[in-house]
């Protein structure tokens, strides 16, 4: 059966730094309402492949298009407005501000860009639904790590993206937390949002992801669901080396 | 737009101490008036500067450039121009220069920013030297009608225009822009800001305010030359008293203006020589025990009585 056009196109996308092929001729497809694992051994180049997405670095070959329109080379602040938003290896929050504040940027000047009541109207809703209702007024240094991790995914939702992308999101949370963590994304995929997950912890990544892309060394090494590329041998050797494999 | 009760409230005050202020060259004092002017004119430097400085946390070193620029733009068009016109012709060039400034500089980071504009003063300077040479002038005079109380007037003016244009600003998606970027620059642009575009904007407003400023006051020095006019120590005034105000609140810098000037003009009077000195001293005392200026002050005695109220409580 052929998808649908997908929502993402990324295509032979390569990064390199110097000598260092960072991602090499990366290929692969994010169809609507998917969730898609974008996993591998560290160092594999999954964050940068994000960061090409995002903008946040320049490609050095290939094309990336979001819904069949190239959004590679353009700022990062024009392929947020255009719909992608993301969150960030280790949290980004604005210090200076408000929990209520730092949702309301995102609100303001992404994809939808509201201002004023509508804005804060919005924030407060993500709020609540990220789980940190009426903790609008605190600064944002008196939040828990967890709660940190929920105001800067509240940000990247209050622009209304078409495209998140999850940089780590669940890295670093305690068990506990960590179930809410899952819980609160599978909450998000029942949305319908289509989700890039950049993600090491496993349980997250079977329970949520409909489709996996596995990197080694920059290049693609397997693509499928994550019961496939879990027990693919190369995938295996990626990350335990050869002897299990 | 809405206002709110305090908002309103705010204005109303606002107007009223306008109208007061507004009253000194009738006091018939010419020494008060001359130090009204001196704080007027740094209150806009001052308040301008922090409008952008205070939430990107670039400190620019331009002002001088700018002002000179304004004195220039008055020294060589009064005899044609009418005066009103002068001085918003500077503050388009002052706005162009900025832009084409910004355009090439803000996207350096930090230090390099700074000595940058300090550069900029020092090269508009020079341009102009080397243009008087090639035409064998010295220097420019300006002899106009003005007196000191119309130019207390209009910088009394340009002053109540900035702080009108910052509170809008403070309330305008460019403002909270602004803050953001001051916060972390990457979250900024994910968070579809066009960082580029929004400090360029706001680094517009000191640059013109400055060469406003400047051709407002040109009159005042009858004579001008470029060693007067692009004065480095301006800048540098310009950056203490805010800094000793405060640049994160709009009033932060009148806070620093007022306390800064009457202690200059006490030491210039007694103490000719030791002006540096202080200036130096005053740098040492902000950085050392006033990191946030006075706003930081009141905000944390503010915080405490809170605090304490609440632990009573």
């Amino acid at each position: 059966m052929r998808q649908a056009s997908p929502v993402l196109a990324v295509r032979g996308a390569t990064k390199r730094f110097g000598g260092l092929v960072a991602v090499n001729a990366m290929d692969f497809d994010v169809a609507e309402h998917q969730v898609m694992g974008l996993i591998g051994p560290n160092g594999s180049g999954k964050s940068t492949t994000l960061n090409l997405i995002s903008g946040a670095l320049p490609l050095t070959a290939g094309t990336i298009s979001l819904r069949g329109t190239p959004i590679s080379g353009l700022p990062a602040q024009t392929i947020t407005r255009k719909g992608v938003s993301r969150t960030f290896q280790l949290v980004r929050l604005l210090p200076s501000m408000t929990v209520l504040d730092n949702v309301v940027a995102g609100a303001v000047f992404g994809h939808r860009r509201l201002w004023g009541a509508e804005a804060r109207a919005q924030a407060e809703t993500l709020l609540e639904r990220v789980g940190l209702g009426g903790q609008g007024h605190l600064p944002v240094g008196q939040l828990t790590y967890i709660d940190t991790k929920r105001v800067e995914l509240a940000r990247t939702l209050a622009g209304d993206p078409k495209l998140l992308l999850l940089d780590e999101w669940l890295a670093g949370l305690n068990p506990t937390e960590l179930q809410i963590g899952i819980d609160l994304i599978r909450s998000l995929r029942d949305e319908g949002r289509t989700i890039i997950l950049v993600e090491h912890v496993m349980d997250a990544i079977r329970s949520l992801c409909d489709r996996c892309v596995v990197m080694a060394a920059g290049t693609k090494i397997a693509e499928g669901t994550p019961a496939e590329v879990l027990s693919d041998a190369e995938v295996i050797r990626a990350y335990l080396g050869d002897d299990d494999a | 737009m809405t206002l709110t009760a305090s908002d309103l409230r705010n204005l109303v005050l606002a107007a009223l101490a306008l109208a007061v202020c507004a009253l000194l060259p009738f006091g018939g004092s010419g020494y008060w008036l001359g130090i009204g002017v001196t704080i007027v004119m740094f209150t806009a430097l001052a308040t301008s500067w922090a409008l952008f400085s205070g939430p990107t946390h670039y400190i620019s070193l331009a002002t001088a450039a700018f002002f000179g620029v304004g004195t220039y733009v008055t020294g060589l068009g009064f005899e044609v121009l009418p005066f009103w016109s002068l001085i918003g012709i500077a503050g388009l060039i002052g706005a162009v220069l900025a832009a084409l400034v910004g355009f090439a500089t803000l996207r350096l980071s930090g230090v390099y920013f700074v000595i940058f504009t300090l550069g900029l003063a020092e090269l508009v300077r020079q341009v102009i030297t080397w243009g008087q040479n090639m035409t064998g002038q010295r220097g420019l005079y300006v002899l106009t009608d003005i007196t000191e109380a119309g130019i207390y007037w209009w910088l009394l003016g340009l002053s109540a225009a900035v702080y009108l244009g910052g509170w809008l600003i403070g309330r305008s998606r460019l403002g909270f822009a602004l803050r953001i970027i001051g916060d972390d620059e990457t979250v900024a642009a994910h968070s579809g800001i066009n960082t580029a575009f929004a400090k360029v904007m706001l680094f517009m407003v000191p640059g013109a305010v400055a060469a406003m400023t400047g051709a407002i006051l040109a009159p005042r020095y009858v004579y001008i030359e470029p060693s007067l006019a692009f004065a480095p120590i301006l800048s540098f005034q310009v950056v203490i008293m805010a800094l000793l105000g405060g640049a994160s609140r709009l009033w932060g810098p009148l806070v620093g203006v007022i306390p800064f000037t009457l202690l200059l003009e006490s030491i210039s009077s007694n103490f000719p020589n030791q002006t540096t000195l202080v200036l130096g001293v005053a740098f040492l005392v902000i950085v050392y025990f006033l990191p946030r200026g006075f706003v930081g002050l009141l905000e944390d005695a503010r915080g405490g009585l809170r605090k304490r109220a609440g632990g009573m409580a």
